[in-house]
């Protein structure tokens, strides 16, 4: 499997990262959100590209990838929204919310949009509880959500 | 009310350097440094400061229990929150994020430790922007680095990102995630003070807790300790979530009544409901009905009332709300949460889910109570983190305050269909 190789970009991210720590293993979680970020998925060819760097097996590589819920096999739309449903949220409506933004897009919670462009995800607690009912969508918390408002930030996004 | 990490929170432009220099940041570093390093542990011992990520354990007392004489050692500061109901450090962060880094070098400092991490929870990518430039600023000015303002002390902050786990706010789980391993968690002891990051020597203490020393060292530990209780020091954040009209980040000093969290600053309950429950510490701790609402907000408080101060997250719970729904969710999260490292957890949170998931669908027996309370009893203090002990929490305060709530629905189960 060659199907991936890290740009002149990338490498010079990564010398950076491996430069912040005493040891090399340290760098596994920098280099998957980095690839998570770029290709929004973590392909199997890509684990091999990171087990190279990391001079670990590619089975490791993916054993640590599937403990943690923002790394994906499958690859995530543009925009990966991130529904948060624990309790404060909850108790501000957040389950009615999340059900509007579903058929908004025409989704079931976890699926993506045909075009790509949208994932929706129900997410645990986001720590903007104070703000709740919110949302993250790529790197931007939204809170204080209502219909209305979940409409103007999804008509927003291109 | 005194307010010290929240004084100048909502000042224009606080999180620059200039800003911050302005209203008297990085001021505590000459006067550290013109002391001996065990002067500042015992400061923060004296001034009786307790870690706020959601133990309580004495900050200076872990700074003294670092394996003597054993380098490199580290310090990783916990900005990983991810208890339900808990956002105070990501507003510390986003609005102040120098503050962190002056607690983090005095702490480095008094514990002989020359490089430090920040674990942020791997959805605050935001606040890595952040957080990096305060620390590029830091840096141009000679206070991280080599050699810092003359002093021969060095110390290089990095910032490392999970990738969603609520187990990595445990302390040794984000040792492991740090590592570039599974964020499952370690047998205690050894304690990260003895082996911690890379087997070496670790201080892990959470963002509030490191943005109070700098107040520490500049005004004295006694000026610390005269506020709030015996036992309880200082000041707290509170995040006030839920039915609340101005849910909001509350500084309160400790011993301030939980009646004006709940009322005067959070302005009481909306839609002109009544309270019904709160949670006074995260989702992990047990919650309280309403009438014990005049409990004060401090340590042994909160533990004389059988629950804990936790990370400070109070969650408002209103008389619309069948506490069965809020347990339910609350169970659904520990499961998702649990790493499946301990029996007990793993099946423990799954049972339960199941179990409570049939009595909202009015397919639940009399006898499920007991046998919630019976598995409660066998995950409780018996896995190898406190994840476990943290869903037994909201289920069996619900239990103990609001069975009726639960009795709902045992009184519309369909004859004969169980």
């Amino acid at each position: 499997m060659s199907g991936f190789t890290f740009s002149a970009e990338q490498e010079k991210e990564i010398e950076n990262i491996f430069a912040k720590y005493p040891f090399k293993k340290s760098a596994m979680l920098p280099l998957l959100t980095l690839v998570q970020r770029a290709e929004r998925r973590v392909s199997p060819e890509a684990m091999v590209a990171i087990s190279k760097k990391m001079d670990c097996s590619p089975a490791y590589v993916q054993s640590v990838m599937s403990f943690y819920t923002m790394y994906h096999a499958e690859k995530v739309g543009k925009y990966m929204i991130l529904f948060c449903i624990n309790i404060s949220c909850q108790l501000n409506g957040c389950d009615k919310l999340l059900e509007y933004t579903a058929k908004k897009l025409g989704i079931k919670v976890g699926e993506t949009t045909p075009d790509e462009k949208f994932t929706l995800h129900r997410e645990e607690c986001l720590a903007l509880c104070t703000e709740a009912p919110m949302m993250r969508i790529n790197d931007t918390y939204y809170g204080d959500l209502t219909e209305q408002r979940i409409g103007q930030i999804l008509d927003s996004l291109d | 009310m005194t307010q010290i990490l929240f004084k100048n929170i909502n000042m224009k432009d606080l999180h620059t350097m200039k800003v911050y220099e302005e209203q008297g940041g990085y001021r505590s570093l000459k006067k550290a440094f013109a002391q001996k390093p065990e002067e500042i542990v015992e400061a923060v011992k004296a001034s009786g400061l307790r870690g706020r990520g959601g133990a309580g354990f004495p900050t200076g007392l872990k700074w003294s229990f670092l394996a003597k004489d054993v380098f490199p050692r580290y310090l990783c500061c916990n900005a990983d929150e991810s208890e339900p109901g808990t956002c105070k450090d990501r507003e510390l962060m986003l609005k102040n994020p120098h503050m962190l880094i002056e607690g983090m070098i005095l702490c480095a400092y008094a514990c002989r430790i020359e490089t430090g991490y920040i674990y942020l929870r791997g959805e605050f990518h935001d606040l890595n922007f952040i957080m990096e430039k305060a620390l590029e600023d830091a840096y141009a000015k000679g206070y991280l680095g080599k050699n810092i303002l003359g002093s021969g002390f060095n110390l290089d902050i990095y910032t490392h990102l999970g990738a969603g786990a609520y187990i990595c706010g445990e302390e040794s789980a984000l040792l492991n995630s740090l590592e570039g391993e599974r964020g499952e968690p370690r047998m205690k002891p050894p304690f990260p003070a003895v082996e911690g990051l890379y087997a070496k020597p670790t201080v892990v203490n959470n963002v509030e807790t490191l943005c109070v020393v700098p107040y520490i060292v500049n005004e004295g530990a006694e000026k610390y300790a005269s506020l709030g209780t015996e036992k309880s020091k200082g000041t707290k954040l509170v995040s006030v979530s839920g039915h609340v009209k101005k849910p909001g980040n509350y500084e309160v000093v400790l011993g301030t009544p939980i009646r004006e969290i709940i009322y005067d600053l959070a302005g009481g309950i909306r839609d002109g409901n009544k309270l019904k429950a709160f949670i006074p510490g995260g989702s992990s701790v047990p919650m309280l009905p309403a009438d014990q609402v005049d409990v004060s907000y401090d340590y042994e408080s909160l533990a004389a009332a059988g629950t804990m101060l936790g990370s400070g997250a109070m969650i408002v719970i209103d008389d619309s709300v069948n506490i069965v729904e809020t347990t339910l969710r609350l169970i659904s999260f520990y499961m998702h949460e649990s790493c499946g490292k301990c029996t007990p957890c793993r099946e423990g949170t799954r049972w339960l889910y199941q179990i409570v998931e049939k009595i909202m669908q009015n397919k639940g027996q009399l006898d499920y109570i007991e046998k919630m309370e019976d598995i409660c009893d066998n995950m409780n203090m018996k896995a190898f983190c406190p994840l476990a002990d943290a869903c037994v929490s909201p289920v069996v305060s619900s239990i103990k305050y609001f069975r009726s709530d639960y009795e709902e629905y045992f009184k519309n189960v369909p004859v004969g269909s169980v």
